[in-house]
């Protein structure tokens, strides 16, 4: 009956008005040869959240990430990500699942053969983006984190924090819905790594999901964000 | 579509700027490519020549016919009829006995021996030559000769030319086997280039993999690499028996003054030079190709 009155993307199973942005139930992860990274873990995040992943170094936060983009797989468990189940997704459909998300790491993970502003293509580019179009994204990009006049600039020559703020332009060049960073001010002085929360404020006040795996106090108290508090790979409190 | 061709226009473009920017150990390898491809190519080329000139050579194989001993000079006469009125027959030449005696007798220094024998060994001969060269219709004229009252036995004198046409044909196989060699030597090259460049590259491949990039993106540029590597190594071949058989065809010109001979290697036809281009390429395209899936697969993030 009411399938005639709602309008229809409210039936849509994708639609984040339904559906959570993410959603894990009884996942387990275990290591070859290792031991349990992950045991039983339940949450869902929804659409425009922003969350914390918090836990002593070894709780298994990296894994938690590494699991929503597919680079891990969990040994048992769902893990849906905008509908789609990650956990038994082929293999040559995980790259459109990463594309989906901006990821941000502790260590950059920048080229240093290229420019600034080529590190910052370079997620356009692979999503075959037109090189007019995209040269305007990368500089709004840019921009936003600040370092627009460093476009020419080789990574090399930046700081710690510019290189940090340069793997977030990187991130979110092709407006990603949702944003996942791993210790992202792990290596950075205070001041940077302030900097670097209120990026993450006003992209999560725009509708992006922002997800941080960190042990950084300062930041939660600057955020005062919802914390998932995982021990020894377990929740430790209720989400 | 657009998007599509855009890509990998770009990506051919850095793809050839890589291969541009890194001279030293690329030049090496497309030398040693252009090297070995030029030894079957080069081969090849002085194996299709010699054909060449034996087809012009044998295109006059001609057929001796020997009439018996006692055959009388009307009978001989008789089979010179039959030759002037057979179509098949482009023209003759008859040796007579006497006439052949008295070369014998000139050229071999055994005048003395030949005088001293009671009679003439030798009998008359033709020397024919035929209006259709085919092998097939050589050996039925000849088989017709042989038939003719008081001809004892008739022979194609194309012995030599098949032997030849023996050891071309050894040649070409040499060539082939060679050249089959070859290519997966182009392809093993271009496998540990790839290899290398995999390895060399792997935070990149890592990092592009980690934010989404398809392998079919990430397989690209090595394949162009390979691609252009076995291209740029045909060239070379290419120049290399080019400028050798311009050397070759500068010292014959040089000889030709002295002899009437004109013998002038053939240069490569563009048929060729395209083959030459093509077909390194591909085999660049196949070993980076068997390269890089091997390697890609060995990064994971
Ligand atoms: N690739 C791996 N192989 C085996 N064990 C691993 C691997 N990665 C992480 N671990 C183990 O899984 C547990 C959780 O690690 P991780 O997720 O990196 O924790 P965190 O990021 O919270 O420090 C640790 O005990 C770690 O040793
Ligand atoms: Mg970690």
């Amino acid at each position: 009956m009411w399938t005639e009155v709602f309008p229809a993307f409210f039936l849509d199973p994708r639609s984040s008005l339904l559906n959570p942005m993410i959603s894990l139930s009884h996942v387990f992860k275990r290591y070859p040869g290792g031991r349990q990274a992950l045991n039983d873990i339940g949450f869902t995040i929804e659409t425009g959240e922003l969350a914390f992943i918090t836990g002593h170094s070894g709780a298994g936060k990296s894994t938690l990430l590494k699991l929503l983009v597919g680079i891990e797989r969990p040994t048992s468990g769902s893990i849906i990500v905008n509908g789609q189940n990650v956990g038994t997704l082929q293999a040559r459909a995980v790259p459109f699942l990463r594309r989906k998300f901006g990821l941000i790491f502790q260590d950059h993970k920048l080229l240093f053969d290229r420019s600034a502003f080529g590190n910052v293509a370079l997620p356009l580019e692979i999503s075959g983006y037109g090189a007019k179009d995209g040269a305007r994204r990368v500089r709004a990009a840019l921009d936003k984190v600040g370092l627009l006049k460093y476009e020419k600039a080789m990574p090399i020559t930046l700081s710690g924090g510019e290189q940090q703020r340069l793997c977030i332009a990187r991130a979110i060049v092709h407006r990603p819905a949702i944003l996942l960073a791993d210790e992202p001010t792990g290596n950075l002085d205070a001041d940077y790594a302030t900097e670097i929360g209120e990026l993450f404020r006003s992209f999560n006040q725009v509708g992006v999901t922002v997800i941080v795996a960190t042990h950084d106090q300062a930041l939660l108290t600057q955020l005062k964000p919802r914390v998932i508090a995982l021990r020894n790979g377990a929740l430790a409190e209720a989400a | 579509m657009k998007t599509w061709l855009a890509q990998h226009g770009r990506c051919f473009g850095t793809t050839f700027v890589k291969l541009a920017r890194t001279p030293l150990g690329s030049v090496f390898n497309i030398i040693v490519i252009g090297i070995a491809l030029s030894l079957p190519v080069g081969l090849y080329v002085v194996i299709d020549n010699l054909q060449a000139a034996s087809g012009q050579l044998s295109a006059e194989p001609q057929i001796s016919a020997y009439m018996a001993l006692d055959a009388s000079r009307a009978e001989t006469a008789q089979i010179e009829n039959r030759l002037k009125q057979s179509p098949r027959v482009q023209r003759f030449r008859l040796v007579p006995r006497d006439q052949a005696l008295q070369e014998l007798k000139q050229s071999s220094g055994l005048a003395d021996v030949i005088d001293s024998l009671p009679q003439n060994p030798l009998p008359d001969a033709f020397v024919i030559s035929a209006k259709n060269n085919t092998p097939q219709a050589l050996e039925a004229l000849r088989d017709e000769i042989a038939q003719w009252p008081r001809v004892v036995h008739a022979q194609l004198d194309a012995a030599w030319a098949r032997r030849l046409d023996a050891t071309l044909r050894f040649g070409r196989l040499v060539v082939l086997i060679l050249g089959g060699l070859l290519a997966l030597a182009l392809v093993a090259v271009t496998f540990n280039t790839i290899r290398l460049q995999v390895l060399t590259q792997r935070d990149e491949v890592e990092v592009i993999k980690l934010i989404g990039a398809t392998d079919a993106f990430i397989r690209r540029p090595f394949l162009y690499y390979g691609a252009l590597q076995g291209a740029a190594g045909g060239i070379v071949a290419w120049l290399i028996v080019s400028g050798g058989i311009w050397v070759v065809n500068h010292n014959l010109g040089e000889l030709s003054h002295v002899y009437a001979s004109l013998f002038q290697l053939k240069q490569l036809t563009p048929g060729d030079a395209g083959a030459l281009l093509l077909l390194p390429l591909a085999l660049g395209w196949f070993g980076a190709w068997l390269s890089v899936g091997r390697h890609l697969s060995l990064i994971e993030p």
